[in-house]
């Protein structure tokens, strides 16, 4: 099941990279409104973890969630169109860009609400494995989520129950400005020691290291096995937020930016290709931003009196502000 | 006619949907053995994969029950504390309610929030004792609070059987309620039910004090003409059925067992007078602002709404008459 041709990897590493570059752009030049959490630095995690899932599992990220979902295989140029609030997007313009989601590949949701995916997932799995699926499930969580009690307690259901959950620390350093020295007491994988989850640090700079440590866990949790932990040791190369762009938050150290951003996933990867696969990737890359680009622009934008249109899944509707 | 109390109710309610639906399961702390009483027997019938003991961890199995209601189950969370909502209010409001919408209809979150016991229970003090349904409507979450067995019983069906998150809200006051019953069926949200018709003023009654205002209705029969509108869920409201009962009374009280700023009684009166010119000034009976129960009894007693409080409110809005 596991996907290891290192060309994919390359490709999904690549397209994620582009499209954060291209979303930035488009924050600057006022089209993405409100701004984006940019996965530039962290690409080789999403990619290295979704190139071990098969087509049944399902898997929640954060709002920093852009790589999840396009390393899941969701369309760019919807997605980009939901970044862009348009009626053609993923989320037909409710979500953006903290709420992508595609349930139609198991993507239930990027979600802004540090450390609320781990239970989350945990009952779709369940769910899923109660009705006789061989599902297994992706809980991505950074840094700072190790100290949210949702997250810890979510740890112990999935421990407790066996239920086949992968938790997904991407360690990038800082939650928001945060260092981890300051926020962490102990050791991320010390919490996973406390509920039996079995857990392993990985460079998460390597695309392929992560989806070596990846494909061993999912292939335990799926032959019965429970829950597990990766911690994946990251660098975000740009802003906490592209409003930081702004207002210019002060807190790494030059150097430390600098050497972080010396270890790029794209190039780790790239540099497995040959010059031509290498080439031919990048060309298709940027012809399919190119089309996403040009797609979610000419979208058009939803029609304010559908506003709260999908409120309620049973057809309920609410009455209305005004008047 | 068969009798049926409120407590059991509940329980038949949960048996006949766990019976119908393979979909629906019941999650919660101490359900197995029934500490609320109201799960009693359904392990030992439906087994303990579908009637599933927690650990205590509200905040996550809240989330649990999300994620197993977007793989296509059918969750019933029981808490047995009201307080508890307040823990996991973010888990319901803030996922399970937006996830329909934040998706773009993708999705939908088909979860029960079965809350026994809301409201004061005498001698469980400040943290057990809250009544925090107009929370939950303000929000937008579908809020049903049952005043009878029957009505325990068709709306909780409804509730489980119903595409969004539900809270049902079981009052406390009630749960010992015996009623007779004939036929069990499914009650619709978002329609009240008027228990006792009358001419001069409308009396709405969330919950057990449904029953308190029939008794001061009964009481006060010599002087005044009392309709009691239950109006049986709080979100959706039945505003026709109200903005109905009012135009013909003319005159609106409202009993309600939380707290008075932001109140349901607030927004039931505003949703009124914005549709019925009144005879006179509308009143509340409500718990005081920002009230915490007191443990002694009696002064668990004075912070809730009472008979004496209504027939008084009843009186000064005939008084107010213009």
């Amino acid at each position: 099941m596991t996907d290891a041709d290192p060309v994919r990897l390359y490709r999904t590493v690549r397209l994620i990279r582009r499209f954060e570059e291209r979303a930035v752009e488009l924050v600057h030049a006022g089209q993405i409104v409100g701004g984006i959490h940019p996965y530039l630095g962290q690409e080789g995690i999403a990619a290295g973890v979704c190139a071990a899932l098969g087509a049944d599992d399902v898997l929640a990220g954060t709002h920093r969630g852009h790589g999840h979902v396009l390393a899941r295989g969701a369309d760019p140029a919807r997605m980009l169109a939901e970044l862009c609030g348009r009626v053609t997007g993923l989320n037909a313009g409710r979500g953006g860009s903290m709420h992508a989601a595609d349930l139609s590949i198991g993507v239930l949701g990027a979600n802004a609400i540090v450390g609320a995916s781990g239970a989350i997932i945990t009952g779709a799995v369940w769910a899923h494995r109660r009705r006789g699926r061989d599902t297994v499930g992706v809980s991505f969580f950074g840094d700072g989520a190790v100290n949210e009690g949702m997250l810890l307690e979510a740890f112990n259901l999935a421990a407790l129950w066996r239920v086949p959950v992968l938790f997904v620390c991407e360690n990038n350093g800082y939650a928001t400005t945060m260092p981890v020295a300051g926020a962490v007491a102990g050791s991320i994988a010390g919490r996973a020691a406390a509920f039996d989850l079995p857990a392993v640090q990985v460079d998460g700079q390597d695309p392929e290291t992560v989806r070596v440590a990846a494909a061993a866990a999912v292939d335990r949790m799926r032959a019965g096995g429970g829950p597990e932990l990766i911690e994946a040791r990251t660098y975000r190369f740009d802003a906490h937020h592209t409003f930081e762009h702004a207002v210019r938050l002060d807190y790494r150290p030059p150097d430390e930016v600098t050497r972080g951003r010396a270890r790029d996933p794209v190039r780790i990867q790239g540099e497995r290709l040959s010059d031509t696969d290498r080439a031919a990737v990048d060309a298709e890359v940027e012809a399919t931003l190119d089309a996403a680009v040009r797609f979610a622009l000419a979208s058009p934008e939803p029609d304010p009196a559908d506003a709260l249109t999908y409120l309620y899944a049973s057809g309920l509707t609410a009455r209305t502000g005004g008047g | 006619m068969p009798r049926l109390s409120y407590r059991r109710a509940l329980t038949r309610a949960l048996a006949d949907e766990l019976a119908r639906d393979e979909a629906v399961f019941l999650l919660g702390e101490d359900v197995q053995v029934g500490a609320s009483l109201v799960t009693t027997g359904l392990a030992k019938r439906f087994g303990t994969e579908r009637v599933r003991d927690t650990p205590l961890s509200e905040q996550a199995f809240t989330s649990f029950a999300t994620g197993a209601a977007l793989a296509g189950l059918r969750p019933v969370v029981e808490f047995q504390i009201p307080s508890l909502l307040f823990l996991v209010f973010e888990q319901i409001v803030n996922h399970a309610h937006k996830f329909p919408l934040m998706t773009g209809g993708q999705c939908s979150v088909p979860v029960t929030y079965l809350v026994p016991g809301s409201g004061s229970r005498t001698g469980w003090a400040g943290q057990h004792s809250d009544h925090p349904y107009s929370l939950f409507a303000h929000v937008g979450v579908v809020t049903v609070v049952p005043a009878t067995p029957a009505d325990a019983y068709g709306l909780l069906v409804t509730a489980i059987r119903h595409d969004d998150p539900v809270v049902v809200f079981a009052p406390a006051g009630a749960m010992d309620l015996r009623d007779d019953v004939d036929d069990l069926t499914p009650v619709p949200l978002g329609r009240g039910r008027i228990h006792r018709f009358g001419d001069d003023v409308t009396v709405v009654a969330i919950g057990h004090l449904v029953h308190d205002a029939l008794a001061v209705a009964e009481e006060l029969a010599d002087q005044v003409s009392v309709e009691v509108f239950d109006p049986r869920t709080l979100y959706p409201f039945d505003i026709d059925g109200l903005t109905e009962s009012v135009t013909r009374t003319g005159r609106i009280v409202v009993l309600d067992d939380a707290n008075r700023s932001c109140g349901m009684a607030a927004e039931i009166i505003a949703s009124v007078v914005e549709r019925v010119r009144l005879l006179a000034p509308p009143r509340r009976v409500t718990r005081p602002d920002g009230a915490v129960l007191p443990f002694a009894p009696a002064l668990d007693r004075a912070v809730q709404p009472g008979r004496d409080q209504l027939a008084t409110a009843i009186h000064l809005t005939m008084k107010d008459t213009s």
